[in-house]
């Protein structure tokens, strides 16, 4: 099919005319340049919404207790309460299906008082009782030292892992900070490690400012008890947290005695939720990107399918020239077929290649400026280019199809005498 | 060489039928050269095409070199006229993006000879007609009488049995026309067989039997006695 002589013929027809050769091509190359910079584009916004998720587990719930909005075994309405440790292990035991469930608990918070001491120097950080499960739920990179372990937990060790910015607040450069002591609420801790927000994003500056010390060494510095602040609950990957949510309130409520019908006594943020929202709403943006990219791409593959025409309206003399020089009905309609398979793969090749490059300097850009709310890292997967060329060969040959047809259906005596 | 019986063929255009070949019978041995005349209508063009396989015949048979022609379709025909006939146009149709020796060679291309050979024979050909300097040229760097020139030798290229020339000379003016002409009687005297379509007098002349068509029909079929040589006009 395609030996050097057809090659030459092939290329000599395209070099002929070299204006509208550019042109046709130049149609498929917008098209496909612009379905790849499309999808790439969609996949930049999703990889920067994704972001803001990202260093949280995305299968997990929030949980906290509220008011009580109902009286139940005795108790009135309008009821404090808090959740306690046992009830953490209670869930754990009961739902196999939850991967993690953190207790957590908070002193201060993000913009408020002073609350930590370290020499001369004050800041107001928030200061978080964790276990060590919780960097599984959210992402955190350990610049120095270590993470909170069990064995701060059982010994109540008073040790802190704190935030970059905590560092910079309260030590002065190069003063080594692991085995430095900080006051904390009139108690001193020990910081063991120095974190850093895995994906920075927006909530950088209020992770940077935070502490984490053992929950259990908190309960007992600030006398909350066994007491729960709130729970970051994640459910293993297979399982949706959403469908488990009724589960896990059930057993608190009942834990806690709270009537089996108050909706208002926990709240809650399903993470998950949002993040399916949030994935929905890119899966349609994908697939806008999809249909839009796809009518370009169809504009162009029909701006070839034109041009073809007027070729081959335009070269009818040629063809009955070849035809009566012995040229098979079907050799014309495969250099045709060809010329324009040619055209749109070449122009098609070079139109992805030219939205990578578009691709690549949007990438080096981003990478100088640094985090741009909403977007990050746009890309396109190999096989998603793939078959858009799967695409434009197959339209390539649909293109040249017509004319090719319409090129053979004229008898050669009419096509030599058009002038 | 060319043998046609009681050919037919009309034309339908819309409600009318136009009757344009009536009856033809016509022969023509190997080394002929024959000139067809007529006034235009007298269906001089559609007996040329249906003799070079573009158009097809109503009724009636046609054998060419001992060959049936008939019932073509599009890929045999081709396929024919490529073996068999050697066709020159009143307009050249060479192709205007390809060199003379390109254009030349493009029956040999579609015959599916190896490159080497299509070069050596297009060159051979182009030295014939005397035009092997400008090989490389393309046809719009050439005069009309050379366009002509490499017409015929792409018509010689693929050394078929019966070159067909239609009206050869009309876009020619008379000087060019009979150097034309020469090359043609030349071809002749190697033993081709060539019809030649013309409606000039003095191009008659110079072929060796002229057909007059009228209305469809064969009016008159004579042998010229001693046929002009082109040679002595140049």
């Amino acid at each position: 099919m395609f030996t050097r002589d057809r090659w030459d013929e092939i290329l000599e027809a395209l070099n002929a005319n070299k204006a509208r050769t550019f042109l046709t091509a130049f149609g498929v190359f917008w098209g496909i340049a612009i379905l790849v910079l499309l999808l790439a584009l969609t996949n930049g916004l999703k990889n920067g919404v994704s972001a803001d998720f990202g260093d949280f587990a995305t299968n997990s719930v929030f949980v906290w207790t509220q008011q009580t909005s109902m009286a139940y075994k005795g108790l009135p309405k309008g009821r404090r309460f808090n959740f306690k440790l046992e009830d953490v292990a209670l869930l754990k035991e009961k739902l196999p299906a939850l991967k993690y469930v953190s207790p957590r608990n908070q002193l201060g918070g993000y913009n408020g008082a002073n609350n930590v001491v370290r020499n001369s120097k004050t800041g107001a950080f928030s200061i978080y009782g964790d276990y060590p499960d919780y960097i599984n739920q959210k992402a955190m990179d350990i610049t120095q030292g270590r993470f909170l372990s069990f064995s701060d937990i059982h010994a109540k060790r008073k040790v802190a892992v704190i935030g970059v910015d905590v560092v910079n607040n309260l030590f002065d450069k190069n003063e080594e900070v692991l085995g430095a002591y900080i006051k904390i609420s009139g108690v001193n801790f020990m910081v063991v490690g120095v974190f850093k927000a895995a994906n920075t994003n927006g909530d950088q500056e209020e992770d940077a400012n935070s502490i984490f010390i053992p929950f259990t060494a908190y309960a007992q510095a600030f006398n909350a008890s066994d007491n729960v602040g709130w729970l970051a609950i994640t459910a293993h990957d297979d399982v949706s947290i959403s469908g488990l949510k009724d589960q896990i309130f059930g057993i608190l409520k009942n834990q806690r005695a709270i009537h089996p019908d108050d909706e208002r006594a926990i709240g809650n943020f399903d993470l998950a939720k949002q993040f399916a929202r949030i994935t929905g709403l890119f899966s349609i943006l994908t697939v806008v990107g999809y249909f839009v990219g796809a009518l370009v791409l169809l504009s162009g593959v029909i701006g070839v399918s034109n041009i073809m025409l007027i070729v081959v309206k335009e070269r009818t003399q040629e063809i009955g020239v070849r035809r009566a020089l012995g040229a098979s009905p079907l050799s014309i309609k495969a250099q045709i077929i060809q010329e324009s398979l040619l055209l749109t793969i070449l122009s098609g090749l070079v139109g992805i290649s030219f939205a990578a490059l578009v691709i690549w300097v949007m990438n080096f850009v981003l990478d100088q400026v640094g985090y741009v709310e909403n977007f990050s890292n746009p890309t396109v997967e190999m096989s998603t280019v793939i078959v858009a060329l799967v695409i434009l060969v197959v339209s390539g040959i649909l293109a040249g199809l017509i004319p090719a047809t319409k090129a053979i259906q004229m008898k050669p005596i009419d096509a030599l005498r058009t002038e | 060489m060319i043998e046609i019986k009681d050919l037919h063929k009309s034309y339908t255009m819309g409600n009318n039928s136009l009757h344009v070949l009536k009856g033809i019978n016509f022969n023509a041995s190997e080394g002929e050269l024959v000139s067809i005349m007529g006034s235009s209508g007298s269906g001089k063009s559609t007996f040329l095409n249906i003799l070079g396989m573009l158009d097809e015949a109503d009724e009636g048979s046609y054998f060419l070199d001992g060959v049936p022609i008939k019932n073509l379709n599009e890929k045999i025909a081709a396929n024919y006229r490529n073996q068999f006939l050697g066709f020159i146009f009143q307009s050249f149709n060479l192709i205007n993006y390809k060199t003379a020796l390109d254009n030349v060679a493009m029956p040999l291309y579609y015959q599916g000879k190896k490159r080497k050979e299509r070069i050596e024979k297009s060159m051979h050909y182009l030295e014939k007609v005397g035009l092997a300097d400008w090989a490389t040229h393309l046809p719009n760097e050439l005069s009309g009488g050379q366009k002509q020139r490499v017409a015929i030798a792409r018509a010689l290229a693929s050394d078929p049995k019966v070159l067909l020339a239609d009206e050869p000379t009309g876009a020619l003016d008379t000087k060019t026309s009979y150097e034309v002409m020469q090359l043609i009687q030349e071809i002749n005297d190697e033993g081709k067989t060539i019809l030649i379509v013309t409606h000039e007098p003095d191009i008659a002349q110079m072929t060796k039997r002229i057909v007059n068509l009228k209305d469809g029909l064969i009016i008159d079929d004579v042998l010229v006695p001693k046929p002009v040589r082109a040679a002595s006009h140049v």
